[in-house]
């Protein structure tokens, strides 16, 4: 008696395979496969903020948004270099600290701020994690995990800064319809220009030293001088959130180092589908109203965000982006062995 | 082109902790030969190649290149100069096409300097001079190998693209780290005038090796490591010859019968 | 004279501290971001135990330390051992494990300044001119006793043998019939009851507050990074290094600078040497 069996098989949809390279262009449909995802992503972020019944949705819909740049900056980092950051909270209090320092001390507007924290963040933040970057990507956690709450007391305890009240009378942007169109436009300008950059040939080094280190030294490259530019680059965008957060709360302080900014990103990656760069964008858009909701019930959101984001590790459960790109790209079928 | 050895290794010696794995080695390597490193398993082989090209730090010793002293220098900048090193354990980037694996090492420093191999002194666009790169070492342009996933391809590919990888850099100075391993006989016979095509070029290769018999007939000069020390060096034909090398590999009864099979 | 006693016994605290998490590194090479978790749960189990149910004091000590371990175990069981070898992932899930322990606590209503814990012993005594709280004497005796029977125990049982074996090189651990999967288990159970261990000795000490979880779990690992991941006798000297190093700040500068010293100490350590002091290299990079 012969047992049949049967095994799973996946392959590349017709059309995807059809829509590679320059043969994208042969017929609208081929086109519509590749470009309707983007475009849906874009108009619908684009008329969001008109959709939105109140002001105060409105305001949910920016914090959203740098939400989803810390992610973003999370998944980059994690997925394609490798190094865990477990304190998203410190890029976004160093870009908001800056911001806030620039405008009430030396009395500059948001549209000169915002640049400037994000590189001036972005080069302290780079400095101050460089000892790290040369070695596994555990110090990386450690570190990243310690700044926050290690900078919080030191601010607290010098009463420098603005101490335990923080900084006030930040200046805010100049309407609510700029502040959420410009939050929106860097949201989607550095989802696409990671998505593009992990494939330049830089993104190519960037995962090399993830998956195969000793191969790109052996081939005279400076591992430490990529993982920095990485991390430049991460953290000024998570920086620039922090900016742009201060301008929107006008006011920066200790609590900018809080644990939301932690969790959530990871949080917002493993659930969304870590790796696609979208994925995170699109959990931060579950969670984040989600979170505003739940303010009530104090830190009990954390609970539930880090037993959900367990939960999600423990299944090795791809997160929803991954699951939506294979389905659309690839079907299965049952075939016998 | 000068007499000095374009690589010269001094009392070198690695120990980690109480295991003394290399023990005071010294050889000098001239330009443009095939220098082959034999030696039983656990002879320090690979941890002497480690020393030279700077992945360990040595516990002591001092290692020249064109009589400059690079000892301490790490493993990046030791390749920037020109060394490079294929690993025992074969490295490529598995998730990554052929060709993308050579756009990595392009992206170096020093291919950006040199062109990259057959680049005469300027780099083009890197996808193009990978794909030039892989039809040298035997890739067929208009195949489809270069495209592949590197995760596909045989072993006698891979070892290839390992040589490819050294390549792009336009290396002054190639290490094979046992590249004829787990390749068969007919593999093995195809990669042999690809490195003597190397050496044509003005290539020094360090090979270490087990597979004695094709290794001796590539290699100009052969240096025998046991328990971590130099135990002689020369050419193919004396070293075939002595009873000490025979000692080393067989111990010491029944050597002749062994040998008179190899 | 002060600074020599008052340090030594802040150092003692941090080795204590330490000790857990080493233990749980050193054998499953799995970074614990729960020990802080662990230490609180400890604290408010023995608390509860203690003047909730009424029970007595030493009863509760040993019942909450024995819980804490079994809560390790699970959280070994169930979630780690899944994740076990990919690093990124071993991470976010011990962290938020701990999270989620600590925002639970603090959800649930353990807030504030309310939760203490007895000391062992009241009084003090004279050490010189200097007086000093019995019931620190008595942390620096307990630690030391806790110190020897866990060098006995790791080299003269068979399970303390294991846990070393697989310390030193797991996959040969796992050819002498050592099973791994099982030790990580007990290294993780015992890596826990240290923390809950820690935790009874220290907290009498002060109150019992949430943020307690996350200043231990840095002090931890700043102790295990100075003295060298993987290394016990590092993370003791680490402990004394730092612990000193903290009382000198707060005689000299102030208190609030204690979890900078902490933090100065691991930046300086991943400059100058990174493995730590007793730390192997390989625990840095990959071997070639």
């Amino acid at each position: 008696m012969t047992i049949e069996e049967r095994r799973k098989e996946r392959l590349d949809r017709g059309i995807k395979v059809r829509t590679d390279g320059i043969y994208a262009i042969m017929s609208l449909r081929e086109l519509s496969y590749l470009t309707m995802p983007r475009l849906v992503l874009i108009v619908g972020l684009l008329i969001l903020p008109l959709v939105m019944p109140s002001m105060y949705w409105q305001r949910v819909i920016s914090i959203v948004c740098i939400y989803s740049l810390l992610a973003l900056s999370f998944d980059f980092l994690a997925h394609f270099l490798g190094l865990v950051s477990l304190g998203g909270a410190f890029f976004i209090g160093t870009g908001g600290y800056i911001a806030a320092i620039m405008n009430t001390y030396f009395g500059m507007p948001p549209l000169l701020t915002i640049p400037i924290a994000t590189v001036v963040g972005a080069g302290i933040c780079t400095l101050l994690l460089l000892p790290c970057l040369p070695l596994r990507g555990v110090y990386f956690a450690i570190v990243t995990l310690m700044y926050p709450l290690v900078l919080a007391r030191i601010i607290e305890a010098l009463n420098i800064l603005g101490g335990t009240d923080g900084i006030y009378g930040v200046a805010s942007f100049a309407n609510r319809w700029i502040e959420q169109y410009f939050v929106i436009l860097m949201v989607l300008l550095f989802l696409f220009g990671m998505r593009r950059l992990v494939n330049l040939d830089i993104g190519l080094v960037f995962r090399a030293v993830k998956d195969n280190d000793q191969a790109v030294r052996a081939s005279g490259m400076n591992i430490t001088f990529y993982k920095a530019i990485a991390v430049f680059i991460a953290s000024g965008v998570g920086c620039l959130g922090g900016a742009c957060l201060a301008h929107i709360y006008m006011w920066s302080g200790i609590s900018q180092f809080a644990l939301d900014f932690s969790i959530i990103p990871i949080a917002a990656t493993v659930i969304g589908g870590a790796g696609t760069l979208v994925g995170p964008v699109l959990g931060c858009f579950i969670l984040v109203p989600i979170n505003e909701l739940l303010r009530a019930f104090g830190t009990f959101r954390i609970l539930i965000y880090s037993l959900i984001l367990v939960a999600f590790i423990v299944f090795r459960s791809e997160g929803i982006m991954v699951y939506g790109q294979r389905k659309y790209h690839q079907f299965e079928r049952w075939v016998k062995i | 082109m000068n007499n000095q050895p374009i690589l010269q290794v001094q009392e070198v010696t690695k120990a980690f902790g109480g295991v003394i794995a290399v023990n005071g080695v010294s050889l000098d390597v001239n330009e443009g030969e095939i220098l082959g490193i034999i030696g039983p398993n656990g002879s320090g082989k690979t941890t002497l190649i480690n020393c030279i090209t700077g992945f360990i730090k040595m516990t002591s010793g001092k290692i020249f290149f064109r009589g400059k002293d690079i000892t301490g220098k790490p493993a990046h900048k030791i390749a920037d100069m020109g060394i490079t090193r294929t690993f025992q354990i074969m490295r490529p980037y598995y998730s990554l096409p052929c060709y993308k694996n050579l756009v990595i090492p392009l992206f170096s420093p020093r291919a950006k300097r040199t062109g990259g191999w057959r680049g005469g002194g300027k780099l083009g666009d890197r996808d193009t001079v990978s794909i030039d790169i892989l039809e040298e070492i035997g890739f067929e342009r208009d195949s489809f190998v270069p495209y592949k996933l590197a995760s596909t391809l045989p072993t006698g590919y891979l070892k290839r693209l390992e040589l490819a990888r050294c390549l792009a850099v336009k290396p002054e100075i190639i290490i094979c780290d046992e590249i004829f391993s787990g390749l068969s006989m007919s593999e093995i016979a195809s990669m042999v005038p690809l490195i003597e095509r190397l050496q044509m070029d003005g290539i020094t290769l360090i090979m270490i090796e087990h597979r004695l018999r094709e290794l001796f007939r590539v290699s100009n000069r052969i240096l025998v490591l046991n328990f971590g020390e130099k135990v002689i060096e020369g050419t193919p034909e004396k070293i075939m010859a002595d009873e000490k090398v025979k000692e080393v590999y067989f111990g010491s009864e029944e050597v002749e019968e062994v040998m008179s099979h190899a | 004279m002060d600074i020599l006693i008052y340090g030594t016994i802040n150092s003692i605290a941090l080795a204590i501290m330490a000790m857990g998490f080493a233990l749980v590194y050193g054998i499953s090479r799995v970074p614990n971001f729960a020990h802080g978790a662990l230490y609180v749960v400890c604290g408010f189990v023995t608390w509860s135990l203690l003047r909730g149910l009424g029970l007595n004091y030493l009863v509760s000590i040993l019942l909450a330390m024995i819980i804490t371990g079994v809560i390790g175990a699970l959280i070994y069981q169930f979630v780690l051992i899944r994740v076990r070898g990919m690093a990124i992932s071993e991470i976010i899930a011990s962290y938020a494990i701990g999270l989620a322990i600590l925002e639970g606590f603090r959800w649930w209503g353990f807030k504030g300044m309310t939760y203490t814990l007895p000391v062992f012993v009241e009084g003090s005594i004279n050490i010189g001119d200097i007086p000093v709280d019995l019931h620190r004497v008595v942390i620096v005796g307990i630690c030391a006793a806790v110190v020897a029977f866990l060098w006995l125990f790791t080299h003269y049982t068979r399970i303390g043998l294991a846990l070393r074996g697989m310390a030193q090189d797991e996959r040969a651990a796992l050819m002498l019939g050592i099973d791994s999967d099982l030790m990580a288990v007990v290294a993780m159970a015992f890596g826990s009851m240290l923390a809950g261990l820690a935790a009874v000795l220290l907290l009498p000490l002060g109150n019992i507050v949430v943020e307690a979880g996350y200043n231990v779990l840095i002090l931890a690992i700043a102790v295990c990074i100075v003295g060298g991941l993987g290394s016990w006798m590092g993370a003791v000297i680490a402990a004394f290094l730092i612990g000193f190093a903290q009382i000198l700040t707060v005689v000299y500068w102030g208190a609030h600078y204690q979890m900078v010293v902490a933090l100065l100490a691991i930046i300086f350590t991943l400059i100058l040497k990174p493995s730590g002091l007793f730390g192997r290299q390989k625990e840095l990079e990959e071997r070639v």
